[in-house]
């Protein structure tokens, strides 16, 4: 593994290794979310699910993904 | 009775007074058939982060479709407004859920709402375009300023979340009722039928029940039990009671005795 090519991100509290450059869209295809159920905020900010492929993720970065569970 | 009798909230109807809360049951299938059988139409959801572990996790609209069910998202566990309006922005992303629960508490013991927090976030969300169904406690004061700042639907406790005991305050609950023409809900407290029951023949438009079917011993059954004693508060409610008297008053005719 070249560690230049790696940024360390968080999700949902979770420390991933994932490539450099790569978008949102690439980490959640490969965490394999189903878009339709979930909602995506990256740094605290509520990310648009249509332009995911554009969002570029950086070292650091927080990301959480929610869906609805049950509850009263 | 009238003939078509709705329970209207931000401008859509429903048949059904009962809403149903999907936590705390033994499983998603047992879920989704308490819900069938209480009738009801729209069910409290919450957000929480996705398990990106376990992928095979079921998720909760594998077996109740939003699409035949309104979701009503909710903040519970928010404890200011800050958390009450992150989850709630995020409920809407998940699928343009507008219609929602607002719940925020000031206390880990009772679960009372802390009701500055909860009137700042109503009028904040408001201001965003949500329609704010607000969980609060039963002073008639707050829920005018709830109705005040645009709440979609006045929802006082009835006891502690949870705990199960019935109506406390029913003057509270009854002077509330008289002073709003916003759909009254109870919350939180109902601990069997008839505690559903007295809340519709008090005039309140619906419930809002989750653990006294969730954690009841045969959970299906009282959620049927909820449905009938939720329509039975309500025709009652519509039929106008009798008057109550100090001394009997015999059904059958005195005339003809023999």
């Amino acid at each position: 593994m070249n560690i230049k090519n790696k940024i360390k991100i968080k999700v949902n509290g979770k420390k991933i290794i994932f490539d450099n450059n790569a978008s949102i869209e690439k980490l959640t295809k490969k965490l394999k979310i189903p878009l339709n159920k979930v909602a995506i905020e990256l740094n605290k900010k509520i990310l648009d699910k249509k332009k995911l492929k554009k969002i570029k993720l950086n070292n650091d970065d927080m990301i959480e993904i929610v869906h609805f569970i049950g509850g009263g | 009775m009238k003939k078509k009798d709705f329970l209207k909230i931000a401008n859509k109807k429903f048949q059904s007074r009962l809403i149903v809360g999907t936590g705390k049951y033994k499983s998603m299938i047992e879920c989704a058939k308490a819900i069938k059988i209480s009738g009801a139409e729209i069910v409290t959801v919450a957000v929480r982060r996705v398990n990106i572990v376990d992928k095979n996790k079921p998720l909760l609209m594998d077996y109740i479709d939003p699409k035949k069910i309104t979701y009503l998202p909710n903040t519970a566990g928010c404890f200011n407004s800050e958390e009450a309006l992150r989850t709630l922005r995020l409920a809407r992303e998940i699928g343009g859920w507008k219609l929602v629960k607002l719940e925020v508490l000031g206390d880990k013991k009772n679960l009372f709402p802390d009701m500055i927090e909860t009137l700042k976030s109503t009028e904040v969300l408001k201001r965003e375009g949500f329609e704010v169904m607000v969980y609060c406690n039963d002073d008639p004061l707050m829920a005018k300023r709830l109705e005040n700042a645009g709440a979609s639907a006045i929802m006082p406790l009835a006891a502690p979340i949870g705990s199960g005991l019935g109506i406390q305050n029913k003057l509270n609950i009854k002077i509330i009722r008289d002073q709003t023409k916003l759909p009254l809900i109870i919350d939180a407290g109902i601990g069997t039928a008839s505690d559903a029951s007295i809340a519709m023949e008090m005039g309140c438009d619906g419930v809002l029940i989750n653990t006294a079917i969730a954690k009841a011993k045969i959970p299906l059954q009282m959620a049927e039990a909820m449905k009938y004693a939720v329509i039975a508060g309500r025709k009652s409610f519509l039929s106008g009671r009798i008057k109550k008297n100090t001394y009997g008053n015999p059904s059958s005719p005195k005339k003809g005795i023999i």
